[in-house]
């Protein structure tokens, strides 16, 4: 069967077979027993509309029924059918349904015609008004039955499409909280956490309330749109603590927020993969530990948010990253601003090395 | 006074101030006769400090800086001198790693979970003790079953870097220029710190990538690995020679280049 290759590819739809599920021995075989009732129906009321033998009149409208059924279902193959909903589209349709009514009323009134041993082709003897009211008939109940096919499939696809996208959303969702809570960084600082409890119960205490903050932030951290530039560093500030009380002196900070730049609108944590990154892949792996630098200036119309770390720098870069943090940061600022934010990663240019991370976004004025 | 009196020593690697602090406290508290000879906060200092002071037993932090813990106890395993003393007993001290966990269970080396838990530190201590007495009462073998479980560690590979097809060729810069080297003509890569030489008949190139990126990149059936810095083609090795003190030396095809074979890959050399 034709099949095009050239579709449109669905992001939403990853698994959508290539052939479309109707077009297996139990899609056809469902197809065919909702028929078989239909012509059943059919056949009990032209037995009552027109008396005689009722059993004569059953086998002609199953055979008729059955008839135009094969015709349309398999032919649908020949017709490149769309691979979403299995049935051809526009004129192909047309074509389809005219040509199965016509050849299935020819086909099954001869096999009715054979199993009774008259005649073939009795029906042209009759009046030809007669013959066009049962073929008037048989398309509107073929065109019936297949839009109710057609519907069918096209409710299937949507609840699946629907289902897709629910499952990409969840599955988002929890990259991003897995990315966030990353299990060694809070595994450490627990451990931190319980040696200092018996050690300085004070700095536990204090501990224990960034950590708070800073789950507190991260957990709700997806759900509200924007929050203020100086809620931003607070709790950039929070997880840098957090870092400190492990990384000791291997982690200097600095952190730079003009007071005018701190009601600023921000998308809360957007610094947070930024610095994480710097902290992952900068400072964490170089012996030394270096200096990090969050900060804050207005440039014109933006407003420009940088991160940079005095680390590995980004030839250290590791192979097996997967960008999700940064890519993260690049879809938040597109949904929000489009062109107008960006995010930059280059090489720090000084002496000091490092990575710089810029972010720009547009002024929001008050 | 005879060996099994000396009080045990050992060395702890943590790069996390407060818990290298703690695990030296609980240790103490634990096993009073354990004597702490070194505290260091990365990798290369425990290789150092290691070899110089040659404690019993090492407690390694999976991550740190620089050199991981795995790779810090490749390189004391390798660098151990050849005095008959036994290699220290290995502890791994992990906050989270379900890979590692799995990976140390198969190959019986021991580890702890950060926080750690007094009771369970005291099960390995227990534990670490018994070794170390039947080491003092068995005397060699030891080290073979210690090499054994660090080879079976190292072999299962880093969780990361899912395979990748193998490369053909290696892209060296030399001055301005780009030499591209196929990868079936290097006789073998060798690391020099951040570099990795790539030696072949005619010439040698350095590129700028460590041995530890490139090696999930290389065709480990064509290529081996002998030493932690060095991986070699297999085709290229004329001979593999052993010398009284059981120490292997590669010579090579068409190459006048001698390989140190370090003991964690000396089984890689017996005759069918």
């Amino acid at each position: 069967m034709p099949v095009p290759t050239d579709l449109p590819h669905n992001p939403a739809m990853p698994d959508t077979a290539p052939v479309h599920e109707s077009f297996t021995a139990g899609g056809f075989a469902r197809h065919g027993l909702i028929v078989l009732g239909f012509n059943t129906f059919i056949g009990i009321a032209l037995a009552i509309g027109r008396g005689g033998d009722w059993r004569i009149q059953m086998v002609y409208a199953q055979c008729i029924g059955l008839s135009i059924w094969a015709l349309m279902d398999f032919g649908r193959m020949a017709f490149h059918p769309d691979p979403e909903t299995g049935w051809p589209r526009g004129w192909r349709r047309a074509v389809l349904q005219l040509g199965a009514v016509l050849g299935g009323y020819l086909l099954g009134s001869t096999l009715g015609d054979a199993l009774f041993g008259r005649p073939l082709l009795d029906m042209w003897r009759g009046s030809p008004r007669m013959l066009l009211s049962y073929l008037l008939m048989c398309l509107a109940v073929s065109a019936g039955i297949s839009f109710y096919f057609h519907a069918r499939n096209q409710d299937q696809l949507r609840l699946r499409q629907l289902a897709a996208a629910q499952r990409d959303i969840a599955e988002h969702r929890l990259k991003l909280l897995e990315s966030q809570l990353e299990p060694h960084m809070l595994f450490n600082t627990l451990a931190n956490l319980r040696v200092l409890i018996a050690l300085d119960p004070p700095r536990a205490q204090q501990m224990l309330d960034q950590l708070i903050a800073f789950l507190r932030a991260t957990l709700s951290g997806s759900r509200a749109a924007l929050h203020p530039l100086s809620a931003e560093f607070a709790r950039v500030a929070d997880y840098l603590d957090l870092m400190k009380v492990r990384m000791g002196d291997r982690l200097q900070t600095e952190l730079d927020l003009p007071a005018e730049l701190g009601t600023q609108a921000v998308p809360p944590l957007l610094l947070q993969p930024l610095v994480e990154n710097a902290i992952k892949h900068g400072l964490e792996p170089h012996v030394d530990g270096g200096r990090l630098v969050v900060s804050a200036r207005r440039d014109g119309d933006a407003l420009v948010l940088s991160v940079r770390d005095t680390g590995a720098g980004l030839s250290a870069a590791p192979a097996d990253g997967t960008h999700f943090g940064l890519s993260q940061v690049r879809q938040r600022l597109a949904t929000l601003h489009g062109e107008a934010a960006s995010l930059s990663l280059q090489a720090a240019t000084d002496a000091d090395g490092g990575t710089l991370a810029t972010v720009r976004l547009p002024w929001s004025s008050p | 006074m005879n060996a099994t009196d000396m009080p045990a020593t050992a060395l702890i690697a943590e790069d996390e101030p407060l818990l290298a602090a703690n695990l030296k406290a609980e240790l103490q508290a634990l096993w009073p006769d354990l004597r702490i000879v070194a505290s260091v906060a990365h990798g290369e200092a425990a290789v150092q400090q290691a070899l110089a002071l040659r404690p019993q037993l090492l407690f390694l932090d999976i991550r740190m800086p620089g050199m991981s813990g795995l790779e810090a106890a490749q390189a004391i395993a390798e660098d151990w001198p050849d005095d008959g003393s036994p290699l220290p007993a290995l502890v791994f001290v992990t906050a989270y790693d379900e890979y590692a966990l799995q990976a140390f269970e198969q190959a019986a080396v021991d580890y702890v979970l950060k926080p750690v838990q007094p009771a369970r530190l005291a099960q390995t201590c227990a534990r670490v003790q018994a070794v170390l007495k039947q080491r003092t009462s068995a005397g060699g073998g030891a080290i073979d079953a210690a090499l054994g479980q660090l080879r079976q560690l190292l072999g299962s590979g880093p969780p990361t870097a899912p395979p990748v097809a193998p490369l053909t060729v290696i892209q060296a810069a030399v001055g301005n220029a780009i030499h591209l080297v196929p990868v079936a003509e290097v006789v073998y890569f060798e690391a020099a710190d951040k570099y990795v030489r790539v030696v072949t008949l005619e010439r040698e190139y350095l590129v700028r990538t460590s041995l530890r990126e490139l090696l999930p990149q290389i065709d480990l059936q064509r290529f081996w690995q002998v030493h932690r810095g060095t991986v070699v083609r297999s085709d290229a090795i004329a001979t593999a020679l052993r010398d009284e003190a059981g120490k292997i030396t590669l010579t090579l095809r068409g190459h006048a280049d001698r390989l140190a074979v370090s003991r964690l890959y000396a089984n890689l050399f017996k005759p069918m």
